[in-house]
């Protein structure tokens, strides 16, 4: 591991797209949210039409030394349905806003999937043998008269073809007014937290009958509303941390031993800015999309609608690094105004872990943060080396083994070769969801309705 | 102390200095946006960002009919014939008078997902 990092950087190869080919996109199809397990073994997919998708890797073939294991459709299931409440005049998307998995405790695989207002605990298991040879039953599961019978014999499990069923095993439900867009499971792996624009709630994953309020930022007159909360997380390490973001770009950090109603943050992030220097969208594009621990739990990543920025938890006033997605952006606000597009919430992630024991305490070798951008490309910054790249998820890049090509978007004046201008980007070709394998160079990223999966070159 | 600090202080100078033009070069191209926008919707809200996004996203999800938009407009109509499904199905409040087939079709989606085919 000494030569990883550093002075290599990884060149990105195309593996595999799931999806269909056709232009047309069905709503249902949209992707929504894509998140690989702990072990990177299971990546799950949810989309609008509620339904998730669950790949899983391939054992590695000792004669295929030269690509990681492929992934192929593990399960899939309808999680969410659309409601209407009838009370309210509401219709209740079906659409998966976020799924999170439960690390492995048992032969069953665990995930949380939430919609608007409704989180489900559902079970993923496999069967791989069934009994036969009842005394009582025929094989195609009709009674036999008993009378018929006249010897006995202990029935057997015989293996048969893997089946993999999906079983919701807890419905929390009804306590959110307002649409949730988080969930995170604490690292005491026994409660966990779902945040909506007004309300942070904490559950424990058995009890589905109660939960506790933990942030109220609701006005007492609603007129008064200024902001709402974007996105929210459990540290990765301390079991009573968690920190939430908001619309208006800043980072609250609470502690529950504090007390019970965490309204009043223990720390605060937010960035300095002159007011004089603030127009009409400033407040707009400064609301964070999303907020995300480091592996190590020092920092923590924000998204907002042009940067990334480093955060150390150590220094509340200003990030630590801050980097910039698209800045070329920035000179056509106004039509991304008009189109809804500045409005789009990009979310972002690290690459993953790679704490091994004797460099546990140093800095990581190697830590990449990536988030994606339009016209289906996607940005990775290199926090060591500073260096970032763009790419591009495209069915034209289709060879696997086949080093991707960095692309360059030309903000203003003469366009080079191979450059793409500002205007020629297609808006509606939106990256939001992009995860990274906990363990290996290997990363998924989903474009409006394709599910793309990149690994390193292997030598 | 300035000349021990030399080229150190210098190179940190100019480093800030960029940030500055650079967000200097930011305020304005985003001031120019704003008067695009303005330019176009002079009415719009004075209040940058706010309120008016905040509460739109909150009340995401609000369709088909009030009861008491029904009854006002039931009301009005007492005299007037019942006008028939208008152009905009999606918005059946107010005015309109709701009947089921207006309500568009709420396709479940009980289809395997692309993805997995």
């Amino acid at each position: 591991f000494l030569g990883a990092g550093g002075g290599n950087d990884i060149q990105w190869c195309f593996s595999q797209v799931k999806g269909a080919v056709d232009d047309d996109v069905a709503e249902a199809d949209i992707i929504s949210t894509v998140e690989f397990n702990h072990s990177g073994e299971l990546l799950a997919t949810g989309d609008k039409g509620g339904r998730v998708v669950i790949f899983q890797q391939e054992q590695e073939n000792k004669s295929q030394s030269h690509s990681r294991g492929e992934y192929n459709v593990y399960s899939t299931f309808q999680s969410h349905e659309p409601e209407f409440d009838y009370l309210k005049s509401l219709e209740i998307e079906e659409k998966i806003n976020k799924i999170r998995w439960l690390p492995q405790k048992n032969a069953a695989q665990f995930l949380l999937s939430t919609n608007d207002k409704t989180i489900k605990l559902w079970k993923i298991s496999e069967r791989d043998k069934r009994p036969e040879g009842y005394n009582l039953k025929e094989e195609d599961g009709r009674y036999r008269d008993p009378t018929t019978v006249t010897t006995l014999r202990v029935p057997v499990f015989r293996p048969m073809d893997l089946m993999v069923e999906a079983s919701p095993r807890r419905i929390f439900a009804n306590a959110h007014t307002y649409h949730i867009n988080s969930i995170s499971i604490n690292s005491d792996y026994e409660t966990y937290l779902s945040a909506d624009d007004l309300r942070i709630n904490l559950w424990h994953l058995e009890i589905t009958d109660r939960s506790f309020n933990i942030v109220d930022i609701k006005p007492a007159n609603m007129e008064e509303l200024t902001e709402v909360i974007t996105a929210a997380e459990f540290h990765p390490n301390s079991c009573n941390t968690f920190v939430y973001s908001s619309s208006k770009g800043t980072i609250r950090l609470c502690d529950m031993r504090a007390s019970a109603l965490c309204d009043r943050h223990s720390k605060l992030f937010e960035e300095p800015e002159d007011p004089s220097n603030r127009s009409f969208f400033s407040e707009i594009i400064s609301s964070i999309s999303d907020v995300k621990f480091s592996h190590s739990g020092r920092y923590m990543m924000t998204r907002d609608y042009l940067s990334v920025k480093i955060w150390d938890l150590n220094m509340e006033n200003r990030p630590v690094e801050t980097y910039q997605v698209h800045e070329y952006l920035r000179s056509k606000l106004c039509s991304l105004y008009e189109n809804d597009c500045i409005f789009d919430k990009f979310e972002c992630c690290w690459n993953g872990s790679d704490r091994q024991l004797l460099t546990f305490f140093l800095p990581p070798l190697c830590s990449i943060v990536m988030t994606g951008s339009y016209n289906n490309f996607f940005r990775m910054f290199d926090r060591n080396t500073k260096r970032d790249i763009t790419l591009e998820a495209s069915r034209e890049n289709n060879k696997p083994r086949t080093v991707l090509k960095p692309r360059k978007v030309c903000a203003s004046g003469k366009r080079k070769k191979d450059e793409i201008s500002v205007d020629s980007l297609d808006f509606n070709k939106k990256i939001l969801h992009t995860a990274w394998h906990p363990k290996e160079n290997i990363i998924a990223v989903a474009t409006t309705n394709n599910l793309y999966i990149f690994q390193d070159k292997m030598n | 102390m300035a000349a021990l600090l030399g080229t150190g202080t210098r190179a940190e100078e100019t480093e800030q200095e960029k940030q500055d033009v650079q967000e200097k070069e930011a305020v304005t191209l985003e001031r120019a946006e704003e008067a695009k926008l303005k330019a176009k919707y002079p009415n719009l809200g004075q209040k940058p960002g706010g309120s008016d996004f905040l509460m739109k996203r909150l009340q995401k999800g609000q369709k088909y009919f009030d009861s008491g938009d029904y009854n006002m407009a039931k009301a009005k109509m007492k005299n007037k014939q019942l006008p028939s499904a208008g152009p905009d199905k999606n918005l059946v409040t107010g005015d309109h008078i709701p009947t089921p087939q207006d309500l568009p079709q709420r396709k479940s989606s009980l289809v395997t997902s692309k993805l997995a085919g």
